[in-house]
């Protein structure tokens, strides 16, 4: 019935998925006026998730420039969602920003496009049947985010973006090195041109490889995209990134931008995977995966600004992660898909909720925010929650996750979960110790109403909540037929 | 003749990887400008060349635009940028030159040992043109860490983007989709940077990272 309803549409939907924001991007550019274009961007969010949706029913038959499979609907159907639902937040944020002069109607204007091309760039790398696309889409996405970084045009807002900008196109140039050594290492069997580039072709094709040069290769593109994903001792840009740019942005980076670099550099694993000779990748990643969590979870003591508290969070649970699709088999795949959905929907919740806290407090600093619970309990419980949640609290969907990482890595290498689970109990009391002073105690800072829409952070987290206490059975068979194609 | 036209690509590359290191000892602006300048010469002539022994004509549109665009046009803007702002004085390093040779050096090396160990099976020519390329990326990489100004991390930049574009020409039969997206990539970062350029200048009357770095992370 469905089917019907979606094969009769004028728009294929893998088309859909990529035209409508680009043709949102291109017209948000010129229109005026806060409300229309705050509700035109929304608009292109719904209907770019409506399109996502329909792919889940009927899927386009893998082309050369194009394909969709089990694994990559994963990522733009997360994707598109959460992008819906934190343009529904960047409304009421950006309505606010307006209000007080922090943001001028060009600046707006750019910012909507900018959205808007972000949300086309990261569809465009997901559904990309093509190393060589799929490089220039993150690095177009890559690109969006450094201009909405700089956005505010402050003193720090501009080293942010630059940091950002510098060390981004280093992991971007890495990456594409990787890229023309696997198109290299392609070429003597697939044969020359468009075809040693085309994903389906070289996966089925990557057995006859010569093993040393797609080793090499490998590791350009593990380091390249790893330092997108935001994994120590990389990682250098993504605290000042998530801080300084506007909220709704740092939930978009979080929640969306770190998993199209971690799927880049999961399609390689498979590729790596189907060629018996080459080294396992997993050891790598296992590697840089563990050393994020541990690093992350003493950084996060140290910290003074609430956005940059949860950057280093983010750069934890991406370590965490890796390190579950490097330990491999079908528990630990399955632990990690399920935990990077989880972890995209509570840390964009949390980032809905601190944009409401910053504005209404004045202030990102931590040791200036007291109380929230009293003066806002709304936002207040909203951020406990979404904190103990991404903390690992059951009964939340990340606890979950966390337990099917540790107890699956427990089996097969004690030490390694003995590490992992030091790394994140230290995270957790870095965390439920700032939570307490910023939710409860003597309220400090502005107490005035906020404007606020709260159904994206409910939403989030009670689709969180609801995972962790019950997973339905068609999404379980989903998952676990990704993460046998992960192997 | 086959043997000729390896031998010029060696040549034409080996000369990239020569001027990468000049890059390194540079320490005044216009200098290192003018030193960049050559390199995309080069590097102009070293993809014309592949075009030629290819038989590929669509790479002549990558020399053309690294020639026009990176020898020229950059070099030129940056050249105004510096002047305006007045950072024509001395390039502050970090660590001596000398250290920094003897890093290059090694660097050059590693590539060299990496990449001919690895790519047995792929031909000649393409071989050692991905070593020196990848020895030109690891020099433009160095150049961006032991640099403090923004102008000569941008300069670094390209050089690593030089070193990229080396590798992709001396893969044959590349497609051209990427070549174009490469120059295209290139010239939006160049935007990126000049608003950046235009905005960091608007506000500090700095181009030095230093100047930038004084709000440093969260430790406010």
């Amino acid at each position: 019935m469905i089917g019907e309803i979606v094969a009769a549409l004028p728009l294929k939907p893998i088309v859909a998925v990529l035209a409508i924001p680009a043709c949102a991007a291109a017209l948000l550019a010129l229109l005026p006026g806060y409300r229309l274009t705050a509700a035109l961007n929304v608009l292109a969010g719904l209907l770019t998730l409506v399109a996502a949706l329909s792919l889940l029913v009927e899927r386009p038959a893998p082309g050369s420039y194009f394909f969709v499979d089990d694994l990559n609907i994963v990522f733009i159907v997360l994707g598109t969602f959460v992008g819906f639902t934190t343009s529904v937040f960047s409304a009421s944020y950006i309505g606010h920003e307006i209000e007080i002069g922090r943001l001028t109607a060009v600046n707006l204007r750019f910012y909507h496009a900018m959205y808007q091309a972000l949300m086309f760039a990261m569809n465009l790398a997901l559904t990309a049947n093509n190393i060589g696309l799929m490089w220039v889409a993150i690095e177009l996405a890559t690109l969006t985010t450094v201009l909405m970084v700089g956005i505010y045009r402050t003193h720090e807002a501009l080293e942010a973006a630059w940091k950002y900008f510098i060390l981004g196109s280093v992991g971007i140039a890495l990456a594409l090195f990787g890229t023309i050594l696997v198109y290299m290492t392609a070429r003597p069997v697939v044969g020359e041109g468009y075809d040693a580039m085309v994903w389906t072709l070289l996966v089925s094709r990557a057995p006859d490889f010569a093993p040393e040069l797609l080793n090499v290769a490998f590791i350009f593109l593990m380091l390249g995209y790893g330092t997108k994903v935001g994994l120590a001792p990389l990682h250098a840009w993504l605290p000042d990134a998530h801080a300084e740019g506007p909220t709704p942005i740092s939930a978009v980076l979080s929640g969306l931008l770190l998993n199209v670099a971690l799927y880049a550099v999961l399609r390689f694993k498979i590729l790596l995977a189907a060629n018996p000779a080459t080294i396992a990748p997993g050891p790598l990643m296992v590697v840089l995966g563990l050393l994020s969590v541990i690093f992350a979870g003493f950084m996060l003591y140290q910290r003074r600004d609430i956005k940059r508290l949860f950057a280093y969070s983010s750069i934890e649970h991406m370590g965490l992660i890796a390190f579950a699709f490097g330990m491999g088999g079908p528990v630990a795949n399955f632990a990690g898909l399920l935990h990077m959905t989880m972890h995209s929907l509570t840390k964009s919740a949390i980032f809905f909720a601190i944009g409401h806290i910053a504005q209404v407090k004045g202030t990102q600093k931590l040791a200036e925010i007291r109380g929230i619970t009293e003066t806002h309990p709304l936002l207040g419980w909203g951020l406990v929650v979404g904190v103990a949640a991404i903390a690992g609290l059951p009964p939340a969907g990340v606890f979950t996750s966390e337990f099917l990482i540790i107890s699956s890595t427990f089996a097969r290498n004690p030490a390694l979960a003995a590490l992992l689970a030091f790394g994140l109990l230290i995270a957790f009391g870095a965390l439920l110790l700032r939570l307490s002073q910023v939710a409860f105690g003597e309220p400090l800072g502005g107490k005035a109403p906020v404007e606020a829409s709260y159904v994206p952070l409910i939403a989030h987290l009670s689709l969180v909540l609801a995972a962790g206490v019950f997973l339905p059975g068609p999404l379980v068979r989903w998952f676990q037929n990704v993460a046998g194609m992960l192997n | 003749m086959v043997q000729f036209s390896l031998d010029f690509a060696h040549l034409l590359a080996g000369g990239l990887v020569l001027i990468s290191f000049m890059l390194l000892y540079q320490d005044r602006m216009f200098g290192l400008l003018n030193v960049f300048a050559l390199h995309a010469v080069v590097l102009s002539l070293s993809v014309s060349w592949q075009a030629y022994v290819q038989d590929a004509p669509h790479l002549y549109i990558t020399a053309a635009i690294a020639l026009g665009l990176k020898a020229i046009l950059i070099p030129i803007a940056l050249h105004r940028v510096v002047v305006r702002l007045g950072i024509h004085r001395e390039i502050e390093t970090v660590g001596g030159i000398g250290l920094t040779m003897l890093a290059g050096m090694g660097l050059v090396a590693l590539s060299m040992v990496v990449m001919l160990r690895v790519t047995g099976a792929a031909d000649p020519l393409a071989r050692e043109d991905l070593a020196f390329a990848l020895s030109v990326i690891l020099l433009g990489l160095l150049m961006m860490v032991t640099r403090r100004n923004a102008v000569s991390q941008i300069i670094g930049f390209m050089s690593l983007e030089n070193g990229l574009i080396l590798a992709a020409t001396g893969a044959k039969g590349m497609p051209l989709v990427v070549e174009i997206s490469v120059a295209f990539s290139v010239l939006v970062a160049l935007i990126v940077i000049g608003v950046f350029l235009f905005r960091i200048r608007e506000r500090f009357d700095s181009v030095d990272i230093e100047a930038l770095d004084e709000v440093r992370g969260d430790r406010s």
